[in-house]
């Protein structure tokens, strides 16, 4: 019997064709829902935190930017901008209105005040609490928009749902998580949407949004400086491939010169905007552009003839212009010390670089290169979809989906570097593994459906019902049901993405290939990517729920008899600070904690994690790593009243100053050379123990850390270092223990005022005092830079 | 410095003496007995004197004069007197008395009134009994006023020792119960007793008005001396079921000040004695029932805390971040809700809310209280009475209407469905200004054009649809045999196929003929086109294969016959759906 199988098509693209529209119809609606649910589960997902902990500001750099939207909020936006803050940088301050990124603090301002004048009594921390997952949501919906501009809305719906759970981008975006790169994720996302969606539909409409988007995201992020070299780089590879349109010109042009004019509004940009070398790429290739568009424009008024005489004349004259310009730009950028560019970025173009120069951007963990178990961690299985990606992205290469590749080239080389710029890979990885899952479901599921001979075709004639059906053959129909039985289970069990897929019919392009798989392979491959997704999705719950959860401020330890062991002593500390010290004093600590000093005891800071005056960090530095009557002079010459250490010591918590404590060396060092690195370590080892040597055991942060540590247990067994400690009893002649929390992991000394030093010296030398104020007083000059 | 202080105010006292001796008497009463107790064992001075009175005059009395000196009565919190009635072991406390500031004239200027007014005047001779609760917070002077951590905290109480009264007293006695502690001294006078922590002055017998004898105690007192110097107390109503009470505490240790170090080491190892005078927890007594309770400062949740509940109470034990030495201040906020029908009564139409004024903490001084209530949007007429001198519980009456309840949901409700209204009409309204410019002619016109190529499209599907009874008149053929069934069919179909081609040439010609459909008319075309051979493949199909059945040739050569038209037919058929979707996508 030949013919059944050679039908076997026919009904199934005529009731398909019918049944197109139906599907069509309601598959707007679902995809509507199912973006719902992604934004639900993007933002649910991230509420861990708040579930397992409470609902409170994270870490150091959030409660900066929760201090001023309190102050936003309190005193209105003229205020903001003028703000100088002198409860920070002691005696320097700060003028953070103009100092700041103020895209995150007035986005949550905003929400506040419209929240508030609807009469929804909401607190400004609670705003900021949940600002972040709120912006994952919109971060997913706009990779959406993206990836399906890119390749249609099948892998639209994949990459948006792997991206609303994607770890790395759920590590910064949290509840609590009050950072700008909640809300700069989507900004990015976004602006990268737009400059895709304007290259494909040539509308200045949206060029115009795009240079919108691309301002906000230059109000929330310095890594803006990313989009603004990216979009040029990909402009420069369409001109080189020859893929110039009149598209491409009104995606870039009105880019550069509307966001240019826009970020420099923001103070904190201002003349970066044209003077820095980071920008130099986009003028560079605005320039490139406008030759491009000329040549092209020429050569079609032009006969060939005429247009070959005229390009040999312009590029001779060109070529001396641009010699001269490029001659003078080097000049200029040559004459700068750190050749127009910032410290960050040239760590990004040379690794190395931070390391040799800055140690004040090495010390901090986040700038450190990622090993490779992290990119396990942060992306997951999208790493191993990501070529698959990159792949479907070749075939057929479009002008949308080039800017994908080089999206996803720059910035893995750039997570690399840095670890937290994984963030910038996580949406480029979720895009890429978007499109890859989708198409291979794409193969898959056409070569099963394909290869189900009459069943899949009377299948859907049957169930559509066309008017004009031929009576179904009833042979086929028990081994049709029990095929649909076996399909559906797969269905169910597929986790949400997949079934985005499934659901949407993927429009299949006119150039689609008959790319037929055998029949077990492809239900083995779906079964096996179904699997693949169900591992992602457990990883990514795993790392919300135990990984990213914890706000640092608040420690949890798991007790012997099963219970939670709450380590809540930085609070304990801010607290004490805040009630129990006069309003004015001011509090010295390693900038770490300068932040959280003036967020949560409101106390004056020396130093916090605004690393702008390297000087003065290096002189808390200097402090710390002195003995403690030159300490003590440092901080009294700077007013300060208390001191705060962190001290891990006795339970067990690593990140304290201790560890900490060799970068204070080494900056401190960078200023003020007598501070020598090798007189803390011995043979090269840094060690506490009674093998460390003498400039160590007498540095004002060992006593402080240490000052009656050994009488807890008898032995001062230090459980972060495993040692006991090297010096075990001494007094603190200048400085007063006046407050140590629960766990003591904040100790809190006083300055002894300047007379009780004085009564305390005997009188046995009083000549000798005299004597030595001449000499000492240029030692003092040497030791302390504020005399 | 304290010793000085100590000095000036037995001096105001002496002053006090002179000012009170050069005043007159007042009437005829005589107190024949008065007793007083003096409870220390908080930080709160809790004064019980029981005094009974005696009409020795002609004209009868109605009211009883009390009287506290300046110095004290700044200090008094508290202040209630009730009548004693029967006598012996049978005395029953009755009814409470009224308590008012008095300003009798005459009378020394460094004393404060109170008269107590008489349910019924008293007779030449008659005799009544009083109980006196008098409260005096902040009467516990810490002495020395600064201690270090290791220091036990020493208070000076200072009183007299004979009841100070515009009235002769002919017997009376005092009793000071002090803590469990050491007694570091106390002033002693004729028929002073000292009995472990009870000290006992008199009885002293037959004294003139305003005797006065002042007397100080000084001793150990480490119990908690937590004073709120601010709280601010918030109850809001929500006829949704629930009251919810929030309380702003700003707490100060109020005992000596702390000075010098604070050693977490000593504090943790020997608590007892490196930290006696600290406190470290209060405890709160809220209504039974009392649900979603947090406690919190500003930044951030306290999680130590304990909670234990029954029918008659809900306990809830609050630790402070730290503990709290002399001077150290703590602000933090606790909360709860509590069901509604527990508090909020209705009568005449009138609803009123019943609640405690003061704070349910344990042992704690409040300076300052502030109380809001919060009643639901929409309440009337509202009144309050706080009553709470005699009870401390206050009542604010108001009136609303239950239906005012439902006006926010209302809101709600109504705002949504305008906001889908407002889509609908969006939607449905055509907003173009000019019926005639370009812009919108050529939307009607593509309108028409989309209509039209989706007529063709149906068409197409008709026609595929019929390929499909042919196919199938072709499986009939197989399993029947039925050659002449398998014609009819063919011819059916081929007519069914020219009429539909008649349909679609006026469509056609109508696309050709309008502008806008130029760039999608090619595909259109085209699509029309690929089906026409469709369709005559397939006529030459079925007639071969009928033609092969006619000759009774294999099936093996009937497929080699078909196969290139089969192939043919299988990537036309492919043709057709990528133009179909296409033509959907524009």
């Amino acid at each position: 019997m030949a013919s059944p199988e050679s039908t076997i098509n026919g009904p199934t693209k005529a009731a398909g064709a019918d049944s197109k529209s139906l599907r069509n119809a309601f598959g707007g609606v679902i995809a509507f829902i199912i973006l719902v649910l992604i934004g639900v589960l993007a933002f649910s997902i991230r509420l861990f935190s708040v579930i397992k902990y409470e609902s409170v500001i994270h870490e150091f750099d959030p409660y900066f930017n929760y201090r001023v939207t309190q102050f936003l909020s309190k005193n209105g936006i003229y205020d903001f901008w003028n703000w100088f803050d002198d409860r920070t940088w002691y005696p320097l301050g700060r003028v953070i209105g103009g100092t700041v990124y103020p895209g995150l603090t007035l986005t949550a301002g905003t929400i506040w005040k419209v929240v508030n004048s609807l009469n929804i009594p909401l607190s400004v921390e609670t705003v900021c609490v949940f600002t972040a997952p709120i912006f994952s949501a919109f971060a997913s919906w706009a990779a959406y928009l993206l990836t399906k501009e890119v390749k249609g809305p099948g892998a639209g719906l994949t990459a948006a749902a792997l991206l609303a759970m994607v770890p790395s981008y759920i590590s910064r975006s949290v509840a609590g998580s009050y950072d700008n790169e909640a809300v700069a994720i989507f900004a990015l996302v976004f602006t990268f949407y737009l400059y895709i969606k304007t290259l494909n539909t040539g509308s200045l409409f949206y060029a115009t949004l795009n240079a919108l988007a691309y301002f906000y995201m230059v109000c929330s992020w310095g890594g803006y400086t990313f989009i603004i070299n990216l979009i040029p780089m990909h402009v420069l590879l369409c001109i080189v491939t020859g893929r110039y349109s009149s598209r491409l010109y009104i995606a870039y042009a009105p880019l550069v010169v509307l966001g240019t004019l826009l970020a420099a509004l923001v103070p904190v940009v201002g003349f970066n905007a044209v003077l820095t070398s980071e920008h130099f790429a986009s003028f560079l290739v605005f320039i490139i552009i406008h030759v491009v568009a000329l040549a092209y424009y020429i050569k079609g008024i032009l006969s060939p003839k005429m247009f070959k005489v005229a390009v040999t004349l312009v590029v001779s004259v060109g070529l001396a212009v641009c010699c001269a310009v490029i001659a003078i730009l080097i000049a200029v950028v040559a004459s700068s010390p750190t050749k127009g560019w910032s410290g960050r970025s040239l760590t990004l173009l040379d690794p190395t670089y931070a390391s040799k120069y800055i140690p004040i951007i090495a010390s901090v963990s986040e700038h450190q290169p990622p090993t490779w178990p992290s990119y396990f961690m942060d992306i997951n299985v999208l790493a191993f979809l990501v070529p698959a990606g990159i792949i479907a992205c070749f075939m057929p290469l479009s002008d949308s989906s080039s800017f994908v590749i080089l999206y996803i080239v720059t910035s893995v080389y750039f997570s690399g570097v840095m670890v937290r710029l994984m963030l910038v890979l996580a949406p480029a990885a979720c895009i890429l593994s978007g499109i890859a899952l989708s198409e291979a479901f794409n193969v898959l599921t056409r070569s099963i459906k394909f290869q189900l001979p009459g069943i899949a075709g009377n299948s859907t004639s049957e169930e559509n019902g066309s008017s004009s059906v031929v009576a179904p053959s009833d042979v086929s129909k028990t081994e049709k049901t029990e095929e649909v039985a076996k399909e559906k289970p797969v269905k169910k069990n597929r986790k949400k993405e997949k079934e985005n897929v499934e659901k949407k019919p993927t429009p299949s392009k006119t150039e689609r290939r008959l790319l037929v798989l055998p029949l077990e392979a492809s239900v083995i491959a779906v079964l096996l990517l179904v699997l693949l997704g169900a591992f992602y999705v457990v990883h990514c719950v795993w790392a919300a729920a135990e990984a990213y959860s914890a706000p640092s401020i608040v420690l949890t330890s798991q007790s012997n008899d099963g219970g939670l062991h709450v380590f809540d002593d930085f609070r304990e500390a801010y607290s004490w600070l805040s009630h129990n010290t006069d309003v004015d004093d001011k509090v010295a600590s390693w900038w770490d904690y300068g932040y959280q000093t003036t967020a949560m005891a409101n106390r004056t800071v020396l130093v916090d994690n605004n690393t702008w005056n390297n000087t003065h960090i290096a002189t808390v530095g200097t402090a710390m790593s002195s003995p403690e009557k030159q300490a003590w002079e440092i901080f009294h010459s700077l007013d300060v009243k208390y001191v705060l250490v962190v001290f891990g010591g006795l339970v067990g918590y690593p990140s304290d100053d201790i560890n900490k404590f060799l970068w204070m060396v080494r900056i401190g060092g960078g200023e003020f050379p007598h501070i020598k690195e090798p007189d803390y370590l011995r043979d090269g080892q840094y060690r506490i123990d009674a093998q460390a040597t003498p400039t160590m055991l007498n540095c004002l942060m060992y006593k402080l850390s240490y000052f009656r540590f050994v009488e807890t247990d008898g032995k001062g067994f230090d459980r972060v270092r495993r040692t006991e400690i090297g010096k075990k009893h001494f007094k603190l002649t200048h400085f007063e223990e006046v407050f140590t929390t629960h766990h003591w992991m904040v100790r809190i000394y006083k300055l002894k005022p300047p007379r009780n030093r004085i009564r305390g010296k005997t009188k046995k030398s009083k000549s000798s005092v005299r004597r030595s104020v001449s000499s000492k007083r240029d030692v003092k000059g040497k030791r302390n830079p504020w005399h | 410095m304290g010793l000085g202080l100590g000095v000036m105010r037995t001096i105001e006292f002496l002053l006090l003496i002179i000012a009170i001796l050069s005043a007159p008497v007042l009437s005829d009463l005589i107190l024949s007995k008065v007793e007083r107790r003096i409870d220390l064992t908080s930080q709160i001075a809790r004064i019980a004197s029981t005094i009974k009175a005696e009409n020795d005059g002609s004209s009868s009395v109605s009211e009883i004069l009390l009287s506290i000196p300046e110095v004290q009565a700044k200090n008094l919190a508290y202040l209630t007197a009730k009548l004693v009635e029967g006598k012996g072991k049978a005395k029953t406390s009755g009814v409470a008395l009224a308590v008012e500031p008095a300003n009798p004239k005459g009378m020394p200027p460094a004393l404060s009134f109170y008269t107590m007014i008489l349910p019924k005047p008293l007779a030449n001779g008659d005799s009544v009994t009083l109980d006196v609760l008098a409260a005096f917070t902040h009467s516990l002077r810490p002495f020395p006023e600064k201690i270090t951590q290791a220091d036990i905290q020493l208070v000076v109480f200072q009183d007299t020792a004979h009841y100070l009264s515009p009235y002769p007293v002919k017997v009376q006695s005092l009793t000071l119960k002090l803590p469990d502690a050491r007694i570091e001294s106390y002033t002693k006078l004729e028929n002073t007793k000292g009995l472990g922590s009870e000290i006992k002055y008199g009885p002293y017998e037959n004294l003139p008005p305003f005797s006065y004898s002042p007397v100080a105690i000084h001793f150990e007192a480490n119990q908690a001396f937590a004073v709120a110097r601010e709280l601010v107390r918030e109850i809001e109503i929500s006829h949704w079921g629930n009251v919810q009470v929030t309380e702003h505490y700003d707490i100060v240790h109020g005992g000596a000040m702390s000075k010098g170090e604070f050693s977490r080491l000593d504090y943790q190892s020997k608590p007892q004695i490196r930290g006696a005078s600290a406190f470290k927890h209060l405890v709160a007594k809220l209504p039974p029932r009392a649900h979603s309770i947090y406690y919190r400062d500003a930044i951030g949740n306290i999680s130590t805390s304990h909670v234990r509940g029954d029918s008659k109470k809900t306990e809830i034990l609050i630790e402070p971040r730290y503990p709290l030495f002399g001077g150290w201040k703590t602000a933090f906020t606790i909360g709860y809700g509590l069901p509604l029908q527990d508090f909020v009564f209705e009568s005449e139409g009138k609803r009123f809310l019943n609640f405690s004024f003061g704070s349910p903490m344990h042992d704690l001084v409040t300076d300052s209280i502030t109380l809001k209530v919060v009643l639901p949007e929409g309440s009337k007429y509202l009144s309050v009475s706080t009553p709470f001198v005699v009870q401390q519980e206050e009542e604010v009456y108001y009136q609303f209407n239950a239906l005012a309840m439902l006006m926010e949901p209302f809101m709600l409700i109504t705002g949504i469905f305008f906001l889908f209204v407002t889509c609908i009409i969006y939607v449905h309204v055509d907003l173009s200004i000019s019926k005639s410019s370009a812009s919108y002619l050529a939307k009607l016109q593509w309108d028409d054009v989309r209509a039209t190529v989706q007529q063709i499209q149906n068409t197409v599907n008709q026609c595929l649809s019929t390929h499909e009874k042919l196919e199938a008149s072709l499986r009939d053929l197989s399993r029947t045999g039925d050659v002449q069934a398998c014609k009819a069919a063919r011819k059916a179909t081929d007519g069914l196929l020219k009429e539909l081609s008649k349909e679609l040439k006026p469509l056609i010609s109508f696309l050709q003929s309008s502008p806008p459909a130029a760039h999608i008319l090619p595909k259109v075309e085209e699509l029309v086109a690929k089906e026409r051979e469709l369709q005559e493949r397939l006529m030459a199909k079925h007639s071969t294969i009928v033609d092969s059945y006619e000759k009774k040739l294999g099936g093996r050569e009937t497929e080699n016959r078909v196969a290139s038209v089969q192939q043919k037919i299988v990537a036309l058929r492919q043709d057709i759906e990528d133009l179909m979707e296409y033509i959907d996508e524009i």
